[in-house]
């Protein structure tokens, strides 16, 4: 018991049983979480599985219906002033000021944070120079580009240094580039010591930056782990043949089977293979077994696996659902 | 990056609830964020502006020969009257801009941060003053043009100014509350439209209320706009302080009173 409670003085976040219901639908379904200082933990999962709602209960933009969590100890529903003087939270949608402009958003923010005008003023500064803002700061959020937003947004969420950091899908809709960019500043506040809770919906960004990764589908936990212990669920990496002879797909299946011991999975178009490798080196004796077979192959390639590939192997089922009820549960 | 933008832990100890001192600087600063937006879409200012231009002369020419036997004599009765009206049309606009702006993403950092609920609803109401005030002034202006002259002189046209504005500031938070409530701007718009028009035609803004039947009489006494006009009357007109300005000031603490706590709790509660 003792044990237990040290342990518990190292989280950032605890939630158990966390529960969110819209009228009829359980949009998060008695989720438990932890996050431990320091760490980043990235949500995974599709669009409607229930990540923003969970997000928006533990920064006080929702109520709780059912469960509890706590932030720093501090319990969020019974406390959620003190849990505000804790948290940044950037939204999926850009939480900033249309109508004014960059450096008037974050000089806003500062005021309502309690800074002097001074103060709020040379922090909006070092901010904006800090995110690559600086020659942007005249300028409305209306003729800011993606990438900007979500920049001037995050720089809004540290005015006042947050050691926790929500990010609601920190990258969805920025380019590669804009994308990298981020990527390094979120790791950046992970140096510096901060703890963050990232939702996404891509396994490589969540690969890329969480310590631990924890899959939501439905409204409901189905997976939690190290990135490295996700993936090995569902092989290391996914080669992906395409055979020339699309009569002859049958004969090539048996012939993968044989050399890893692991049935492939046939691709919606015809003649194609999706191979699970439990180690990307395996893929080679897989082509020259096809070489010598004397199967002709259009393309071939290897890569990580999707996130629908992780989710078909944790859930059985596809992660691009039609259930308007899901998408409804979003809000 | 520049020096840590964050701490590892939390900076304790933590504060339960925002201090009088902050409410107050994150109400101004949310009334600064309202007169920045206010710059850049100068068409807010098109319902104080060319509505008291519009009604004063309209209204007056209308209804001043029947009502009073002639246009000139009927402005001592009737500028304090669109006065009244003016301002209640403006102050139905911060209900409707409250709502448009609750469904931006900005509200949710608003809810979000660790300020006092009361903030993003007050901010806006007092920024506001600024559109009570050119409202009336126009009001009172086009009055002078037309030939008003008020027996109150300069310190009763000004209690009468000031009390309009007043007013404006107060009944403004039954819409604020509306805004916190209603599910679209459309709505509230609807809503308010089915408030304001009782409140300013159910009222003695136009005409003397000996003509009406005794059960709306007795509405348009009880009305607190009514009480309004009565006192910017007796203030711009002869400059006495009547019961009248004491009942309106009464009326208009007694809706603050009702319709803030209202509005704040709707608002935190919608979060």
């Amino acid at each position: 018991m003792r044990e237990h409670r040290n342990h518990a003085a190292g989280l950032a976040v605890e939630a158990t049983g966390l529960v969110k219901t819209f009228e009829t639908v359980r949009a998060v379904d008695g989720v438990d979480l932890e996050v431990h200082q320091g760490q980043v933990l990235g949500v995974l999962g599709p669009n409607g599985a229930g990540k923003t709602t969970m997000l928006k209960m533990l920064a006080t933009l929702l109520p709780i219906d059912g469960g509890s969590a706590r932030v720093f100890g501090v319990d969020v529903a019974a406390n959620p002033h003190q849990v505000r003087q804790m948290v940044g939270v950037t939204g999926q949608y850009a939480s900033v000021d249309e109508n004014l402009t960059g450096w008037e958003n974050l000089v806003l923010f500062g005021r309502l944070l309690g800074l002097s005008h001074v103060q709020a003023r040379s922090t909006a500064d070092e901010l904006l120079s800090s995110f690559g803002l600086t020659s942007a700061a005249g300028r409305q959020i209306k003729a800011f580009s993606g990438g900007m937003r979500r920049r001037l947004d995050l720089a809004a969420s540290l005015i006042r240094r947050p050691p926790l950091i929500f990010l609601d899908e920190p990258t969805t809709g920025l380019d590669p580039r804009t994308r990298g960019q981020m990527w390094e500043t979120i790791r950046a506040l992970v140096r510096d010591g901060a703890t963050v809770l990232l939702t996404t919906q891509y396994l490589d960004e969540a690969d890329q930056l969480a310590d631990r990764i924890a899959v939501i589908d439905r409204g409901a936990k189905v997976a939690e782990g190290t990135p490295d212990e996700l993936k090995t669920n569902v092989g290391n990496s996914t080669l992906h043949v395409r055979l020339e002879d699309r009569e002859r797909t049958a004969e090539a299946a048996a012939l993968v089977a044989r050399v890893l011991g692991e049935e492939p999975v046939l691709t919606p178009e015809a003649g194609g293979l999706n191979i699970a490798l439990p180690d990307a080196n395996r893929a080679a004796d897989v082509l020259i077994a096809m070489r010598e077979a004397k199967l002709g192959i259009s393309t071939a390639s290897v890569r990580q696996p999707t996130l629908d590939e992780v989710f078909l192997a944790l859930t059985g089922h596809h992660s691009d659902r039609d259930d308007a009820e899901a998408a409804g549960g979003l809000r | 990056m520049a020096a840590s933008l964050t701490q590892t832990v939390p900076a304790r100890p933590l504060a339960a609830r925002p201090t009088m001192r902050e409410t107050l600087q994150q109400t101004a600063a949310m009334a600064w964020r309202a007169l920045l937006k206010m710059r850049r879409n100068p068409e807010q200012f098109f319902d104080v502006t060319l509505q008291p231009l519009l009604f004063t002369a309209m209204f007056t020419y209308i209804f001043g020969g029947a009502v009073a036997g002639s246009a000139r004599s009927y402005l001592p009765i009737i500028i304090p009257g669109i006065l009244a009206q003016t301002t209640l049309t403006a102050c139905m606009a911060t209900g409707i801009q409250l709502r448009e702006d609750m469904d931006k993403g900005v509200f949710d950092r608003f809810k979000s941060l660790p300020i006092a609920r009361i903030a993003p609803l007050a901010g806006p109401a007092i920024a506001d003053l600024l559109r009570y005030g050119i409202a009336a002034t126009l009001t009172i202006l086009v009055g002078f043009a037309m030939g008003y002259r008020p027996g109150g002189g300069l310190a009763g046209v000004l209690g009468g100014w000031a009390l309009t504005v007043a007013a404006g500031w107060s009944l403004a938070w039954v819409f604020t509350w509306l805004g916190t409530i209603a599910r679209s701007a459309q709505a509230v718009q609807g809503i308010s439209m089915m408030f304001m028009f009782p409140l300013t035609f159910l009222s003695n803004a136009f005409v003397p209320t000996q003509t009406m039947p005794g059960w709306l009489q007795a509405f348009v006494k009880v009305n607190p706009v009514s009480q309004v006009i009565y006192a910017c009357r007796d203030l711009m007109n002869d400059g006495r302080l009547t019961p009248h300005v004491g009942w309106a000031a009464l009326g208009c603490a007694v809706v603050v009173a009702v319709f803030a706590p209202l509005a704040v709790r709707s608002y935190a509660r919608k979060m």
